[in-house]
């Protein structure tokens, strides 16, 4: 038999139709969804009078849109509340679970799927939301899909889709001190660039990506998409299944399902598209200068000067990017003072992430001139913060401490950057005006996050004893 | 969704690299419940300043634009989020053929939900368009979907590559789930078969 890939394993056992020079239909074990990609999709099953047709397969949350301060308090914004409102009846209307802003279960999508044993290996996995690529951390084949797509899902349970190229990311060696899952990911969107993805399924593997923690995996293929590719899988292991035991919609008979799973990894010797290896001994600490996730840089490297740049359209592009974010060529990145500091987002909200904040800011202060918030991904993670004391610490140490949900990673609800206020973000995203219009995001791990948090600038993590205490 | 056949249009010019769908509708415009309405707030935060006077800087605000229905842009067009608002604001606008070096995955995909063609040229000849449409007022493009061809008054003539199943269903302003539909059995057949992960 030839070898295959695990891509091919799940993509062959998941096509329900093919025809030659015709995208595959392909059958989707899981759909979630949120308020503010779905409503136009089920207002289109309604003019066309058409069911849902497994609502027992679609997992419905509010993250987006919700505010992140007191849930006894009403939802001042009128329009996130009516669109609140209509994910609640659509769900009511067409049988589909939901987790409310009042579910112990709420949170954002891509943490709560997870969580709840929702994503599972050798499964095909959507949602309206380009993060989706997220679940691919457990060997889902999991991708972002536009509401037209929702819509055609939750019709057919189906997806017509056409066969992306593989791409294996192979990271290999020992992690250096400091060097956090998302200075792995922004260093690799840093060589491959933001369209190094595009029309490919990223398989990350190597000893570096095996010794990661699920929520590790998580941070690395949640930021698949900021390379261009939609889906970014690592292979599911011991370290997945321990995970996954015991989760609310895990397998019942477990047992069986691992040993289907440990059917899924790459075959040796699978051909594949492209390969590129990178070694783990050069990984740095990472800081975005500009406004897309491949404009980054090490943090004891300094602001790249345009000139730099052969291409006319990556200077031009620069030129844009240091006058948007009000920064000039050549500043060491320590140099560079920051304003707000924000730990969130699907990339990094997640317990450990929260653990190594606390531990790094227990018995530190928040600068007094810089506002800091930490924005749990879930309220079981909030839950198990408090459990943990780690709200205490976050607030001694004068973070804001919030309610779950997507939160300034898109600014959608009230937490906003005001314009040119300045932001060391774990989140995804540092395009122009994402944070809030005129705001100037840098990308950064949760340490380097904190840290900042700490100093009002940027700080390079590595001069700190960061053992556990 | 409304068929594509033959475009002749105005073309406007957006001369950046990696535009993100958070440009081409922000985000604060994401919470209308409707497909419709969009277009008035198509790259917002480039068009407009402090939200109400025009951006002279912003090109497309050119009166010799005004009713453009082609774009012609750099790479990796759509970047970003998924959100379906994008194609949504664009055909709103008045946009219906997009023609740059490359887009990104799930915005393409979109495009075509929305019986809007985008168009992969060479950077060559994406250079050439901004040449000829900067140097030419006025300056129009024939999109025929049935040839595949880009063709202009001044001689230029371009072929294009299009996904054959994607083309037939925009020349016919096919509905993707009718289409899925028709596999009914085939859908059944997976189901019954097949063990869930």
């Amino acid at each position: 038999m030839t070898p295959k890939t695990m891509f091919e394993k799940i993509w062959q056992a998941h096509i329900v139709h093919e025809k030659p020079g015709q995208p595959s239909l392909i059958y989707i074990d899981r759909h979630l969804i949120h308020e503010v990609t779905s409503p136009q999709a089920f207002e289109g099953l309604r003019l066309a009078g058409r069911p849902v047709r497994r609502p027992e397969l679609t997992f419905a949350t509010m993250d987006h849109n919700v505010p992140t301060t007191d849930r006894s308090l009403p939802i001042e914004d009128a329009t996130s509340a009516k669109q609140m409102d209509t994910l609640a009846r659509n769900c009511k209307e067409f049988g589909i679970t939901l987790f409310d802003l009042k579910s112990p279960d709420q949170g954002i999508v891509h943490v709560i799927g997870p969580e709840l044993g929702l994503t599972l290996p050798g499964a095909t996995l959507v949602c309206g939301d380009s993060h989706t690529s997220t679940h691919g951390a457990f060997g889902t084949l999991a991708f972002g899909i536009g509401t037209s797509e929702v819509e055609h899902v939750l019709a057919t349970q189906c997806l017509l889709q056409e066969r992306p190229k593989t791409f294996l990311i192979e990271v290999t060696g020992a992690r250096p001190y400091g060097v956090e899952a998302k200075d792995i990911i922004l260093s690799i969107i840093g060589r491959i660039g933001t369209e190094g993805g595009t029309g490919s399924v990223i398989e990350y593997a190597g000893d570096t990506i095996r010794g990661l923690s699920m929520e590790e995996r998580m941070t690395v293929c949640n930021m698949s998409i900021e390379g261009g590719a939609r889906a970014g899988m690592i292979a599911p292991d011991e370290t997945t299944f321990a995970y996954l035991r015991g989760r609310p919609y895990a397998p019942t008979d477990f047992d069986a399902a691992v040993a289907r799973w440990k059917t899924l990894p790459s075959d040796p010797s699978a051909r594949v598209d492209r390969t590129l290896r990178i070694d783990a001994r050069s990984l740095t600490p990472q800081v975005t200068w500009g406004t897309n996730p491949g404009q980054v840089v090490a943090i004891d490297a300094r602001v790249p000067n345009p000139a730099e740049f052969g291409d006319p359209n990556a200077r031009k592009s620069a030129e844009r990017a240091l006058d948007y974010m009000g920064l000039r060529g050549g500043t060491p990145i320590t140099e560079i003072s920051i304003d707000r500091v924000f730990i969130g987002s699907c990339t990094n909200s997640r317990i450990e992430d929260l653990r190594r904040v606390a531990r790094f800011v227990k018995g530190r202060r928040v600068l007094s001139r810089v506002y800091a918030m930490v924005v749990p991904g879930s309220q079981r993670i909030k839950q198990k913060a408090e459990q943990e004391g780690l709200d205490r610490i976050f607030k001694d140490a004068g973070f804001d401490w919030r309610e779950s949900g997507c939160s300034m990673c898109l600014g959608m609800n009230p937490d906003t950057l005001k314009p040119g206020e300045r932001c060391a973000s774990t989140s995804n995203r540092n395009f122009e005006g994402r944070q809030g219009k005129g705001g100037r995001t840098h990308l950064v791990s949760p340490l380097m996050a904190a840290a900042a948090a700490v100093e009002g600038h940027f700080v390079d993590v590595r001069q700190y004893d960061l053992k556990e205490g | 969704m409304e068929p594509f056949r033959t475009l002749d249009g105005l073309v406007t010019l957006l001369d950046l690299p990696n535009v993100d769908t958070d440009q081409i509708i922000p985000k604060q415009f994401l919470k209308r419940i409707e497909r419709t309405g969009f277009g008035q707030f198509l790259f917002y935060d480039w068009r407009f300043i402090d939200g109400t006077r025009p951006n002279p800087d912003f090109e497309m605000n050119a009166d010799r634009y005004r009713g453009a229905t082609i774009l012609v842009t750099r790479a990796n067009f759509g970047c970003g989020s998924s959100r379906e608002h994008a194609p949504w604001a664009l055909l709103d606008y008045g946009f219906r053929c997009l023609i740059a070096p490359s887009f990104a995955d799930i915005f393409f995909n979109n495009c075509f939900k929305n019986g809007i063609l985008p168009i992969r040229l060479s950077e060559d000849q994406v250079e050439t368009l901004f040449e000829r449409v900067r140097a030419t007022p006025g300056y129009r493009l024939t999109i025929d979907l049935e040839k595949k061809t880009i063709t202009s008054g001044d001689g230029l003539a371009y072929g294009f590559e299009v996904d054959e199943f994607r083309r037939l269903c925009l020349l016919n302003g096919l509905d993707d789930i009718g289409l899925t539909l028709q596999h009914e059995e085939k859908i059944r057949q997976y189901e019954a078969s097949h063990t869930a992960a």
